[in-house]
């Protein structure tokens, strides 16, 4: 099992040492021919007009959107916009997933929050029962699903954070930035 | 469910996601969307770049609200904006009107010749200057949640942002050798917290985000910081002060992602235009130097 994870702007790091925490091989993919040999890839969080446009300059677009349909590839927060296939403003996207994400839905730096997910699909895979403790961090909102997409988690408030489409997957928050490796064992479990 | 916000991972956790990236110095609207169309992952905002406070002398205060209030308004990424270092209310009026993350920075005039703000006591996450490791973790001390080192801003000439990272990174790898019984005296030493001194001896990396800034003014400037082991870079003077800004903002950025990459590094250099002119630091009378301040 070797993961990749889009090495282009973001917090990459953080991602390739909880893979590693767990015992997955990992790989820093800036150029399309970094994704040979991947089982999977993570589009990691950062600022997503900087990775859309570097995926740009450096033609991975397409090789990023092949890969999606054999592969599974996991977005945290820039990732889940990077993934969808509307964030409602004019940048590049990969459009693998059919959901529609609003950037900075929950405000400005000031208003970026923790909070504890009760998200059973995850709690089930790990055999495990308490709460998932998710950070949001200018966090987007994924604003509806689509088509064979569905919901994973939501806000009290109903508001979705969390979706996934068969082996693709997005979150609004950063399981790489907790101590809690159960989302990245999750996506190994699609990835496998 | 309980939310919290304003918490230490989240004042962190943005730095973090600006890791691999550049932050550029803007002092308009439009600048600051050529930033963002370049693939600036943040923007500075201020009214004047630091090549500019040089030149022109006097106090360098704040920006005007509303100016960095347009910029906040024309693009998506996050916008930092400067106050002075321990001027705390210039800092709450930056709180209250939005910004992303506050610089509390030598290059503005100091507001107190002893303290700095304690940042522990705001919402917003700050980002502080230092020369070596010392001032660095009495920054974090007070609540910075990301670093950056100095360098001498507003001179093109990168040889001080050189030094102070390699004297910041040195600090943590000698760190690594020493024993537990040697670290009460490195904190002395160096002026720096205890705690924050056996954690950096524990996990080998700085307690946050770590940038260099202060003098980048080429590709190839910003690659060598980041080989130098940086997380990412504040280009300041030496984008908007240059010849073609947009597209000297873009081979900066590739630059920073592919920072091990000669080849792609050898191709982002070419046909840049100007670079903003220099000021040999080396030749600089000690008075003007603004890496100095902050203590």
């Amino acid at each position: 099992m070797k993961i990749g994870v889009l090495a282009l702007q973001g917090d990459f790091a953080e991602h390739i040492s909880m893979l590693k925490r767990i015992g997955v091989e990992t790989a820093e993919v800036r150029l399309p021919k970094h994704l040979d040999g991947l089982d999977g890839l993570i589009i990691p969080g950062g600022e997503s007009t900087t990775i859309g446009k570097l995926a740009v300059a450096y033609d991975l677009i397409e090789p990023l959107k092949q890969f999606g349909k054999s592969h599974a590839i996991w977005g945290t927060c820039a990732g889940a916009i990077f993934l969808s296939k509307d964030a409602r403003s004019n940048q590049p996207l990969l459009g693998l997933m059919d959901i529609k994400v609003q950037r900075n839905a929950f405000g400005r730096q000031v208003d970026s929050f923790e909070t504890d997910l009760e998200i059973d699909e995850l709690m089930k895979a790990t055999g495990t029962e308490h709460p998932y403790h998710a950070i949001f961090i200018r966090a987007p909102l994924i604003e509806s699903v689509h088509g064979s997409a569905k919901i994973l988690s939501a806000l009290d408030d109903g508001r979705i954070v969390a979706a996934q489409e068969g082996h693709l997957l997005a979150t609004s928050f950063h399981p790489e930035l907790t101590s809690d490796p159960r989302f990245h064992e999750y996506f190994i479990s699609l990835a496998s | 469910m309980e939310t919290k916000t304003g918490t230490w991972i989240e004042k962190k956790g943005l730095a973090q996601m600006l890791k691999g990236g550049v932050i550029m110095d803007v002092v308009n609207a439009e600048q600051a969307k050529i930033a963002e169309d370049a693939g600036a992952c943040a923007v500075m905002a201020l009214e004047r770049v630091p090549a500019d406070i040089r030149a022109d002398g006097g106090v360098a205060r704040m920006s005007d609200p509303d100016m960095i209030l347009k910029i906040i308004d024309a693009v998506s990424i996050p916008v930092m904006a400067k106050c002075r270092i321990g001027h705390f209310v210039e800092a709450q009026i930056l709180e209250a009107i939005g910004v992303d993350y506050i610089d509390e920075s030598e290059v503005l005039t100091p507001a107190d010749e002893e303290h700095h703000i304690l940042k522990h006591n705001f919402k917003v996450p700050f980002v502080c200057g230092c020369r070596n490791i010392g001032e660095a973790l009495r920054r974090i001390g007070e609540g910075a949640a990301m670093i950056r080192t100095k360098g001498e801003a507003g001179t093109g000439d990168v040889v001080e942002a050189v030094r102070h990272a390699r004297t910041v990174i040195g600090a943590i790898r000698q760190l690594q050798t020493m024993g537990d019984e040697e670290l009460m005296t490195f904190a002395k030493n160096n002026g720096a917290p205890y705690e924050l001194v056996k954690e950096v001896k524990q996990t080998g990396r700085m307690p946050v985000v770590n940038f260099a800034a202060g003098g980048v003014a080429t590709p190839a400037d910003a690659a060598l910081m980041m080989q130098l082991g940086v997380d990412g870079v504040f280009v300041g003077s030496g984008i908007f002060k240059s010849g073609d800004p947009a597209r000297r903002a873009a081979a900066i950025v590739k630059a920073v992602t592919h920072y091990q990459d000669a080849t792609i590094l050898a191709e982002v250099s070419k046909n840049l235009g100007e670079a903003m002119v220099g000021r040999n630091v080396s030749q600089m009378p000690e008075g003007e130097k603004l890496a100095g301040r902050g203590w």
